[in-house]
């Protein structure tokens, strides 16, 4: 502990604590904000899942009425998704990632800030659709023509439509930062194949942000137009056509379900290595394995279209079962990683261990999705809805408090306790899979996904309402890890620089790091040089001990 | 860890500037942006019924008076961004800002010729989805002309303060990208809607 770090000491000058935040232009205290924010947001729509299961546990209309139904199922979509697991991971980038270049900043640090607050102004204006008449209600995915002008008449899906626009631009300025900074801000010596694994997976995450989030806007754009200014994009009465709109949704939203899942496997990839004392297994091939990932993103994105009868099901079921291939490449990084390693079961491990289980099963159920037949029974149920809580909640959240739990030492010098933490993480995993795996059952017996209400006739009574106990345990679930935070901040111990014995940048640092990052960096000869930092002393051993064999053995009588 | 055993911070500008490559990686998501447009485009023409074009009265689209000229003007202007950009790699700050005001006419100038054009036209973007995509798309792309003019109009004001010389005029050459990148948009959007009937 300490013994690597390189302490800088310098002290920034004092100004009004507000003023400081407010118009902040570093990384490590806009990465805060992205991250209070976007819990903020995850919370509210915690809530909104809490309300939509309340009113499934049991068959009837018990607190809301179909309208209000669907705005909760709506809103709790749109901002989990881009109000908390993308900014979320873009905050813990925006901290990380420059210290883990050797960077004092992001290449364009202004516009970093920037980006950071059209985020809470575009939730704010998604949100705001309840106090104008109603928010969007036709799910977080707004097909055409149900969003049409004509059978959505509220402005509040027009509020949706303004409010994502500019959380799709803060993105795109995001993305452009983010490549930057990692192309020319690495310090000498961070070759391209010695980055950390968390700043490749997320120089393709923001690739993936720069090239999919414009066709979003683009087809945003074009729908704002048709409920506003009489245009015929996706209206089949004037010649326009309601499913290009799904062609412009998924060609972005199937990049989106990598961008999410990406920088969650980079965390889980740095914590995995740290915890089990060993290198990650096979470095370049978890590389080329997200590159791949990355690429095949662009090519997937009509299974979730098969059953409008419009694109060709070969071709995209078989680009969709590929994924697969640099998926289990990666499984195989991790498990090798894991084998053999001596593992300290620490609150980031749990959550990452917990990633892994998880996240394998919401790939197999994609697997089974991927296949037309299956999945010409299963669209629109609740197997869907299964398999993507799975994948971003089973996946990037429990990456996200990975996240967490790892680097809140790093950000605010304080280990968070241990024993709420395991509380917090058993909870959480057993509530996860009391909430999300009923519904596998569901689906497959062939409940509606975004449905009010359901008949006592039709069997689903019992796995709805252990589906409800589960995320009232979710719920519970959080009360632990807030204590957890409060506690830690007002009497959490102080546990120096690298109390993880980490492997990459950060932790050559203090914790929290000062303005400028670093005073001085140790050389850069590894995708580890913290540890090689670390270890410097055993390698002069051994290799001065080889010397003595060699010596022994060459001086020895013949 | 004594601190002399650190290596030096100091970090080597090789390559491509960084300002230049952020406008690089927003041309390339704006390339996007077009793409989605286009593909909008596309799928409205092949899912159209009878004869694609504008609706009734007006029935074709006309290259003369306006489009074919405002196109020449537009085109011109790329030319003279280009020129603006090797004055002042010579380090000629008053050919720069000539040349940049000149660029900054013909795209005013272009904005006004497609104005007047839209006032002629005789359809609307309620008109069919033809009227939808011809706004839309030309729209979008006039208001990126708009946004080169700004940049350009912030060039000439930092050139006749004397900001600019051989070599640090990285502002020069990021807009000057952005103004090619808007001209190749027009020459694929003027070549899709006047000569792809």
């Amino acid at each position: 502990m300490a013994t690597t770090a390189l302490s800088p000491t310098t002290e920034s000058y004092r100004r009004s604590w507000v003023l400081e935040w407010l118009t902040t232009v570093d990384h490590k205290k806009i990465g805060i904000l992205y991250i209070v924010n976007s819990f903020l947001f995850f919370f509210a729509a915690g809530i909104l899942a809490l309300v939509v299961r309340s009113e499934l546990a049991v068959p009837g209309l018990q607190f809301l009425d179909e309208r209000t139904y669907n705005q909760a199922f709506t809103m709790h979509g749109t901002i989990m998704i881009f109000l908390f697991v993308v900014p979320v991971l873009s905050g813990f980038s925006n901290y990380i990632v420059p210290l883990q270049l050797g960077a004092p900043d992001m290449a364009f640090p202004r516009i970093n800030a920037l980006s950071f607050w059209f985020l809470p102004l575009g939730g704010i204006l998604i949100f705001s659709g309840y106090l104008f008449g109603g928010a969007a209600a036709e799910g977080w995915t707004l097909y055409t023509p149900l969003s049409a002008g004509t059978y959505s008449k509220g402005v509040g899906t027009d509020l949706w439509l303004v409010g994502l626009l500019l959380v799709g631009t803060a993105s795109i300025l995001g993305s452009i930062n983010f490549v930057a900074t990692i192309f020319k801000m690495r310090a000498p010596g961070m070759t391209l194949f010695r980055m950390p694994i968390l700043v490749w997976t997320v120089l393709v995450t923001q690739t993936l942000i720069l090239l999919a989030t414009p066709v979003l806007a683009a087809g945003m754009i074009a729908l704002f137009i048709d409920r506003n200014y009489g245009g015929s994009f996706f209206d089949p009465n004037a010649g326009g056509n309601p499913i290009l709109w799904q062609h412009l949704f998924w060609f972005f939203g199937h990049p989106e379900v990598y961008i999410v899942i990406l920088p969650a496997m980079g965390v889980v990839s740095e914590i995995l290595p740290v915890f089990t004392r060993r290198p990650l297994f096979g470095y370049r091939a978890f590389v080329f394995a997200t590159v791949a990932i990355g690429l095949l993103s662009f090519s997937v994105w009509a299974h979730h279209m098969f059953t409008t009868g419009q694109v060709y099901l070969p071709f995209f079921s078989f680009m969709t079962a590929l994924i697969a291939v640099p998926t289990g490449v990666k499984f195989f990084n991790w498990m090798a990683t894991l084998w053999r390693g001596s593992i300290t079961f620490a609150t980031p491990m749990l959550f990452a261990l917990g990633f892994l289980s998880m996240f394998l099963i919401g790939g197999i159920s994609g697997m089974v999705l991927s296949s037309p037949p299956i999945d010409f029974h299963l669209q629109d149920t609740y197997f869907v809805v299964a398999h993507l809580h799975y994948v971003f909640f089973g996946g990037s959240v429990f990456g996200v408090f990975a996240a967490t739990y790892y680097w809140f030492p790093k950000m605010f010098g304080r280990r968070l306790n241990e024993g709420l933490g395991k509380i917090h993480f058993w909870l959480h995993f057993i509530g996860f899979n009391l909430a999300f795996f009923p519904m596998h059952i569901l689906g497959l017996d062939g409940m509606p996904r975004r449905i009010a209400d359901y008949s006592p006739d039709a069997g689903w009574t019992m796995w709805n309402l252990v589906s409800t106990a589960g995320a009232f345990m979710i719920a519970v679930s959080i009360l632990p890890f807030l204590w957890n935070v409060a506690a830690t901040f007002i009497n959490g111990e102080p546990v120096g620089d690298d109390p993880w014995e980490g492997n990459t940048l950060e932790w050559a640092t203090s914790s929290p790091p000062p303005p400028h990052n670093f005073d001085r960096l140790p050389p850069i000869r590894s995708e580890r040089p913290v540890f090689d930092l670390r270890h410097r002393h055993d390698a002069e051993r051994l290799a001065a001990e080889e010397a003595t064999a060699h010596a022994v053995v060459e001086g020895g009588p013949s | 860890m004594h601190a002399a055993e650190g290596v030096e911070l100091t970090r080597r500008e090789a390559g491509v500037p960084t300002p230049l490559l952020g406008m690089l990686l927003f041309i390339t998501s704006e390339v996007m942006f077009f793409g989605g447009l286009f593909a909008a485009y596309f799928n409205a023409r092949a899912v159209h019924v009878g004869t694609w074009g504008p609706p009734a009265p007006a029935a074709e689209l006309e290259i003369l008076p306006i489009a074919l000229p405002i196109t020449i003007v537009l085109i011109s202007s790329s030319f003279t961004m280009q020129l603006a950009v090797w004055a002042i790699r010579r380090g000629d700050q008053r050919a720069m800002r000539n040349w940049t005001a000149l660029t900054l006419l013909l795209g005013i100038a272009f904005l006004a010729g497609q104005l007047y054009d839209y006032s002629t036209l005789g359809f609307g973007i309620g008109d069919g989805s033809f009227g939808t995509v011809f706004y839309t798309l030309t729209g979008f792309h006039g208001a990126h002309v708009f946004g080169g003019t700004v940049g350009l109009t912030i060039l000439v004001a930092r050139a006749s303060q004397g900001q600019f010389s051989a070599r640090n005029h990285v502002a020069v050459e990021a807009i000057s990208f952005y103004w090619h990148f808007v001209d190749v948009v027009w020459i694929a959007l003027f070549s899709t809607l006047y000569f792809l009937r």
